[in-house]
């Protein structure tokens, strides 16, 4: 029966196989090492500022390629890593954790994948064609308009964003539909675990933020290419209104990054403190009303453009008040580490590091709230300290932590502990000496994008401080490299459940068969690997002669229906690149969109031409679903 | 001098330091709270095993915890909002001197209103204020958006084109006070500064007076070599950018140079003005500031000197 269900979810061999790859967990893991690749790629920029500013008046790098740099690093960050790593976690374990055998729509998510890779080789094709955007990662106009902005620099970013945005919307889509409706039988909604959670709130964020930025990039492409004037003053555009529409996505795409980072500190506490966490419906509560606020908060980011200080303090009201769910969350998760009895394994150390140092860009976040304040730290290095603090200290601290827990399960292989606690300490160390200079160096007026400083400034030793802290960063980040290159050919075997975790991904083998579970178990706790006294229920009666999955109801997560799931297919990559020839070409023709819609009417047939449910043997009688 | 006081920690004028005494009170806030929550985090997991959990009392706790965040979040919006209140326009501002400040790709030009239009003054990247008075500033981008700081007066303000604003700044005390631009403006952002210096009113005056007067006419430079650096100046491309009150350069594409030997700095804050400096900014500004407007300018060493030697007449 299980050789029936592995031929199903086989998807074959050779180069038509792997681009039509439609499994979750394949598409997952491509989504994250892409993502640290170019997060390597992002690192080595910022080394390189970081060597430039090391000392006054440096020439080592001009300021035509600082800017490039910093543009690049920026958006590398932000659009190719922090959210597609965080998208291809999600990708990779939700269904895992709802019992699920693929996500609800699995052509849909290789199509995400190739659309995001794109993006990604047209930003570094940019780049190394010396066309990289020098316009920041903002690209406030009018700087990046057709008059300041000449040449196709500008055109590759606003690309790139449309690409990296259109594949998170498509797997925020994917998520959100998997999460209300594959989980497996009794998992009623509030049995879910936090970490779903995170990943549903965030994904309806993406699905609400993600068209402004869209829009935006799109209009500014447009004034570019054929003269449209939506951010040009002299004719009726407005500067501001780039600015709204940037940052009504861009600050809860801070959210969107740190939300998971969250969901993946309820996944790993349970195991290491031997109790679940406390207080499951306020971190639900939380994460919901932050999901809600952070669409509030947008006009922090630009209060010294000069509104009316009506305007301004309901904005540093809002922006005090989504401290509040951050702070019940971090409370809870306190309430469950004290007095547990824990076990300072990697995964939770790095968790531990997310308290020391995202708290500090938490109390920061609060001091930017506040507008006489904001007015003297904007724009200058107490930023650059303060959102590396909530990004590397919120969002960074935890995802290495959960890739120190989730690789036993992705490759059958633990990590080495003892090198996984010289990467922690490394980062810890290394992270504070690189970033905690720059707030005292904003607060002495050094402003942010300089690609150099005089002498007199008196700045030299506070940044030569923080150079030397960003080496120590990179040893850190080599040894969990190297660490996961060793125990990828020789680490210990890690068997289904090495943490003896709780919930239901750790179910399965390690890392799990194609099909996920040989039988979809039934859940009927929030804990359902500890609470059940090691004797789950299982559905039996779904086809095993072809892909067929579980469809269960919103809330109750009670059996309603079998579907079938799509299976390998070539169409997604093709779509993919029709979506890439008419974004890449319309940064240069106007006719890059009809001829997309000429190549793109075919493909979309192709993709859903119905066809016979590709069924293997004679189906085995398919019994009524049971719980 | 390119360098002075750029502290916002070290306040020059009653703005900056509401500015100053509100980040320290969110500074001790801040550093108060983040202990707390360490020390609980210590205790959380140094502390003494404990296998029985009441929930019900911990999340009592955490929604204390909750509710203590949200007590001390009001008491900091009120800071905030009694702080802001009275920023700009400033509070009880009279007697008010109003300057213009207009961001260009990549300098500071700054106007004096006149009583007639030959009296208005116009000079780079230098803004003279009297001590003790308010200073309405007019904020102008003729391209890109800029952001006028500078930290020891007060906050920033961004200069963004078709969204022209204002700020209120005043200095307590004479001295220079460095700024910046804060907002990302291409490729030189780097080197767009500002010197704004503060002196007593009777200074403040004389140097507008001085400001005011036109170049002194050929006849009266002193100087074979000076009066051949005038010849120089008018026939070459200098007049193509630049002004010099009292004569035939009238071009505003780059700073007026009517009194530049009377100024600080060359190239925006960014270098000393002494002879050795503005000939090297002369012929060849991109090998200091690449990317600027000023365009390189290959000049004979006696051409050179002579220029220089008109230039320092235009003080």
């Amino acid at each position: 029966m299980n050789e029936e269900l592995a031929a199903s979810w086989n998807p074959g061999r050779g180069l038509a196989a792997w681009l039509g790859e439609v499994r979750h967990t394949v598409i997952g893991i491509r989504f994250v090492v892409t993502a640290f690749a170019f997060f390597i790629a992002g690192g080595i920029e910022a080394a390189m500022m970081r060597l430039q500013l090391a000392h006054a008046d440096s020439h080592l790098i001009g300021p035509d390629l600082y800017n490039r740099l910093f543009t690049t690093h920026g958006s590398t960050m932000m659009f190719l890593f922090a959210v597609p790593v965080m998208q291809g976690v999600g990708t990779y374990l939700v269904p895992l954790m709802l019992g699920a055998r693929n996500l609800a729509f699995p052509r849909l998510s290789a199509y995400s994948y190739f659309t995001y890779l794109i993006g990604c080789l047209l930003l570094y094709a940019g780049f190394f064609l010396r066309a990289a955007p020098d316009a920041g990662w903002f690209a406030y106009t009018p700087l990046s308009g057709p008059a300041f902005a000449p040449g196709k620099r500008v055109d590759v970013w606003a690309q790139m964003i449309t690409f990296t945005e259109l594949s998170a919307m498509a797997t925020a889509v994917n998520l959100v539909v998997t999460i209300f409706k594959h989980r497996a039988p009794g998992m009623t909604i509030t049995r879910m675990p936090l970490f779903v959670w995170a990943f549903l709130v965030t994904s309806f964020m993406i699905i609400f933020a993600m068209p402004a930025v869209m829009i935006a990039s799109s209009c500014l492409a447009l004034d570019r290419l054929v003269g449209t004037q939506f951010f040009n003053h002299a004719e009726g555009g407005d500067h501001l209104l780039w600015q709204h529409l940037f940052w009504f996505f861009a600050h809860p795409e801070v959210y969107i990054i740190f939300l998971p980072a969250l969901g993946m500190i309820s996944a790993i506490l349970p195991p290491f403190t031997r109790r679940k966490v406390i207080g499951y419906d306020l971190v639900v509560l939380a994460t919901v009303t932050t999901g809600f606020v952070a669409f509030g908060v947008w006009v922090h980011h630009m209060f010294a453009t000069g509104l009316p200080q009506l305007g301004e303090s309901y904005f540093t009201a809002s922006s005090l008040i989504i401290t509040i769910p951050t702070g019940v969350q971090i409370f809870c998760w306190l309430a469950t580490l004290w007095g547990a009895p824990i076990r300072f394994a990697p995964p939770l150390l790095f968790v531990l590091g997310f308290f020391v140092t995202f708290i500090v860009g938490g109390l920061t976040g609060v001091m930017l709230a506040s507008v006489p304040i904001d007015l003297q730290v904007h724009d200058s290095m107490f930023v650059v300290a303060h959102l590396h603090y909530v990004l590397i200290g919120g969002s960074v601290f935890p995802l290495i932590g959960a890739i120190y827990y989730w690789f036993p399960k992705a490759t059958g292989r633990l990590l080495s502990e003892r090198l996984g606690k010289w990467s922690f300490w490394l980062l810890l160390v290394g992270f504070n000496v690189t970033f905690f200079p720059l707030h005292v160096l904003g607060l002495h007026g050094m402003p942010r994008r300089v690609y150099t400083y005089l002498p007199e400034s008196g700045w030299s030793p506070l940044n030569g401080l923080a150079t030397a802290g960003a080496a120590v960063i990179a040893a850190s980040l080599i040894v969990t490299l190297v660490n996961i290159v060793a125990s990828l050919r020789r680490g210990a075997v890690a068997g289904d459940d090495p943490w003896a975790a709780d919930s239901l991904e750790w179910l399965t083998p390690s890392p799990p068969p194609p099909y996920n579970f040989a039988a979809i178990p039934v859940a009927t706790s929030r804990a359902p690997l500890w609470e059940s006294g090691g004797r789950l229920d299982f559905v039996s009666g779904l086809a095993t002669n072809h892909r067929e999955v579980l469809v269960t109801t919103l809330l109750e997560g009670a059996p309603d229906h079998r579907v079938p799931s799509a299976g390998p297919s070539i169409w997604p990559f093709l779509a993919s690149l029709v979506t890439g020839v008419a974004f890449i070409v319309s940064m240069f023709r106007p006719w890059g969109l009809p001829l997309a819609i000429v190549l793109g009417i075919p493909v979309m047939f192709g993709w859903f031409w119905p066809r016979r449910l590709a069924a293997r043997a004679p189906a085995v009688a398919s019994r009524e679903v049971a719980t | 001098m390119t360098w002075a006081a750029s502290s916002a920690l070290a306040p020059a004028g009653p703005q900056a330091a509401r500015l100053a005494h509100l980040t320290w009170v969110f500074i001790v806030v801040c550093a108060i709270v983040y202990l707390v929550v360490l020390v609980a985090l210590a205790i959380a997991i140094g502390g003494r095993r404990s296998t029985a959990v009441d929930e019900r009392r911990r999340l009592r706790v955490v929604l204390a915890g909750a509710g203590v965040t949200a007590l001390v979040l009001v008491a900091l919006l009120i800071a905030t909002v009694a702080t802001g209140h009275g920023l700009n326009p400033m509070r009880g501002a009279h007697d008010v001197l109003t300057a213009r400040v207009i961001g260009r790709q990549w300098w500071w030009e700054i106007q004096y209103p006149g009583a007639a239009p030959d009296q208005q003054v116009s000079t780079a990247n230098e803004l003279h204020i009297p001590v003790g008075r308010p200073v309405l500033l007019e904020l102008v981008s003729r391209d890109v958006i800029h952001s006028f700081w500078v930290p020891a007066l007060h906050g920033k303000r961004d200069l963004i084109p078709g969204h022209d604003s204002t700020v209120y700044i005043q200095a307590d005390r004479p001295g220079v006070f460095r700024g910046q631009c804060a907002e990302f403006c291409g490729a030189q952002h780097a080197k767009m500064g500002v010197l704004v210096i503060a002196e007593e009113p009777a200074q403040f005056e004389a140097w507008l007076a001085n400001q005011r007067r036109p170049a002194a006419p050929a006849a009266e430079l002193a100087g074979v070599e000076a009066r051949r650096g005038q010849e120089l100046f008018l026939n070459g491309t200098c007049p193509m950018c630049h002004t010099v009150a009292g004569t035939r350069a009238a071009a505003t594409q780059g700073p007026d140079l009517t009194h530049v030997a009377a100024r600080a700095t060359l190239g925006a804050g960014s270098l000393a003005n002494v002879r050795e400096h503005l000939e090297r900014w002369i012929a060849d500004a991109q090998a200091f500031k690449p990317g600027s407007e000023m365009p390189p300018t290959p000049l004979p060493a006696a051409d050179l000197s002579a220029l220089l030697a008109y230039l320092e007449t235009l003080r």
